[in-house]
């Protein structure tokens, strides 16, 4: 039973989503992965530790960038060359994208980030995947010659194997059409600056409660003191507030701070879907019965426009006094 | 420039889910419906590009009568033609919907067919993706930034911190995420016409696929009650202990 995972690289290792796909696909057979890029580029170390016996560096001279239609082409080619029950994928951009290509080539069906699969007793899976970005869980039954997975990735953690593997490296060269390499990205040299929303140790949220765009700059200030960043709820992008990309949620960014602090935040399904890895969560709000207060570990039931400044101060004469 | 968009009815959930009794949908008996976010803004990329290029928006939508609501709200936005096919309220798997659309399109000529990157309620991220495939049309998915020339379309979407930057000669596919652009409010000319408008219907048929959903259900842990840590500027104090704790103070 060889399963087969798509691991992306994440400068010289894999991915963290990868190893998450990695657990995922080591709970259904044998892994073997597929990385794209000459063989000196597979995260050896990683995969062995991750207990992955084989690993496939998937290239050939006419794949010079990511082409999602070409790398699906590729993983077809090899899935069937090993007789792969399975194709596994972080549930990223990228993956989502070369398995729902790799469905399209092959007529087989893709499901979409799961959470868990086991094997049914007639040959088919059973699986929990996320609906609503994880608000809601379908169990679902997958009957299909291969079963197609994208995994949940904040469903999953990575654990690494109890025996870590000897990885052996193969190449393996797919043969492609014209048509896979129609569309191919390249890759723009911008790097975005300051602290990332995804990646930050402190997000400070802001949601309606706020009242308008004018009332962000003490949020920002906190932010500034926690080393933290600025987050807020959809209905402050959809109002035009402030711009999509500082957006949390469902549409939005997912985050997983230590510590998000949501002001002036309601709580919508769709906001929540994008906090729901959040170490901690402490809200402000005027509402007791808002619905963030059943997701929050801590509250202060009061306006923001209070309480945020008064706290910007103490923060500030705490560091005057030490 | 002639543009097809594809988009979803789907329930607006707001602060918590609800499952039917069956466990086989979302209870949508006290709340409305919407369009799935990322598909409202692709119908205001497309309404932009034809307000710049010329041309006409048609927006799709496979889903029960009721959806015909969700076809004139995006009318109202700017879109030209609405299409409903028209299901018997089951829910359509991704393959399905797909050949539904395909056989709604095939032969309409439009340059360019638009859908958002993944519906709200069932996120299968694969519908556009097989209608390409069925087109034999290039696709670029998760889109943030689109220009159209004459002949092509250059899309741009994030990707870990940087930007991936796609070429595709039109007719292309294309599906986008919410934050390509601010969609627009109707303007009440627009909602008149929207009214008044006719919609184009066929029925497509049904048929199972591979994937099938069993029951629906909430996680746990969704109904912890915080700590209150008091009351307005009062609660600074135990706020900074906190905080202090959760070891964020410098």
């Amino acid at each position: 039973m060889t399963v087969l995972c798509l691991v992306e690289r994440d400068g010289a290792g894999a991915a963290d989503v990868s190893l998450r796909a990695l657990t995922f696909a080591r709970s259904l057979g044998e892994v073997a992965a597929a990385v794209f890029g000459d063989a000196g580029a597979v995260p050896v170390a990683d995969l062995s530790g991750f207990g992955v016996p084989v690993a496939y560096a998937v290239g050939s001279d006419e794949l010079t960038g990511y082409a999602p239609q070409a790398w699906a082409r590729a993983l077809a080619g090899l899935a069937a060359e090993l007789s792969a029950t399975a194709v596994v994928a972080a549930g990223t951009d990228r993956g989502h994208e070369v398995l729902a290509h790799l469905g399209a080539l092959t007529g087989l069906p893709m499901a979409a980030n799961c959470a868990s699969a086991a094997a049914g007793a007639d040959g088919t899976l059973r699986l929990v995947r996320h609906r609503w970005a994880g608000s809601l869980l379908e169990d679902a039954v997958l009957d299909a010659s291969r079963a197609l997975l994208t995994v949940a990735v904040d469903a999953v953690a990575p654990v690494a194997a109890d025996h870590p593997a000897e990885t052996a490296v193969r190449t393996y060269q797919p043969g492609l059409d014209e048509a896979d390499l129609r569309v191919v990205a390249a890759e723009s040299a911008e790097r975005s600056a300051g602290v990332s929303l995804a990646t930050a140790r402190v997000v400070v949220g802001g949601g309606r409660g706020v009242g308008g765009p004018d009332g962000f700059g003490v949020l920002e200030e906190l932010a500034g003191l926690l080393g933290g960043v600025v987050g807020v709820s959809r209905v402050v992008t959809s109002e035009g507030w402030r711009p999509h990309k500082q957006q949390v949620g469902q549409t939005g960014t997912r985050i997983s701070p230590e510590l998000y602090l949501a002001c002036g935040i309601s709580g919508a399904i769709q906001h929540m879907a994008g906090c729901l890895s959040a170490k901690h969560i402490v809200a402000v709000n005027t509402d007791p019965d808002a619905p963030i207060i059943t997701h929050a570990d801590y509250a202060v039931i009061g306006d923001l426009n209070q309480v945020i400044p008064a706290l910007v101060t103490a923060i500030r004469a705490r560091g005057a006094g030490s | 420039m002639d543009i097809g968009v594809c988009v979803k009815r789907v329930p607006m959930v707001g602060g918590k889910i609800v499952v039917t009794a069956d466990g086989q949908d979302v209870d949508t008996r006290m709340s409305g419906f919407t369009v799935s976010p990322h598909e409202e803004c692709a119908v205001e990329e497309a309404v932009r590009l034809v307000e710049s290029h010329g041309g006409s928006v048609t927006v799709l939508t496979l889903g029960p009568p009721a959806a015909a609501d969700q076809l004139r709200d995006m009318l109202a936005l700017g879109a030209s033609r609405a299409v409903l096919l028209e299901t018997d309220g089951r829910e359509w798997g991704p393959i399905a919907t797909a050949e539904a659309i395909v056989a709604a399109v095939r032969d309409a000529g439009y340059d360019l067919l638009l859908f958002g990157n993944e519906a709200a309620d069932t996120g299968d991220y694969q519908v556009a993706i097989r209608v390409a495939h069925a087109l034999d049309l290039p696709c670029a998915t998760g889109i943030k930034n689109l220009e159209v020339t004459g002949a092509g379309a250059r899309a741009r979407r994030e990707y870990r911190g940087t930007e991936e930057v796609f070429d595709l000669p039109l007719p292309a596919v294309i599906s986008v995420k919410e934050g390509i652009n601010l969609p627009r409010y109707p303007s009440l000319p627009g909602r008149l016409r929207a009214k008044r408008a006719t919609i184009e219907q066929s029925a497509p048929e049904w048929h199972p696929e591979g994937l099938r959903k069993e029951r629906l259900w909430v996680p746990a842990g969704e109904t912890k009650r915080a700590e209150i840590l008091g009351t307005g500027a009062d609660a600074v104090p135990a706020l900074v202990a906190l905080l202090d704790e959760l070891g964020v103070l410098s």
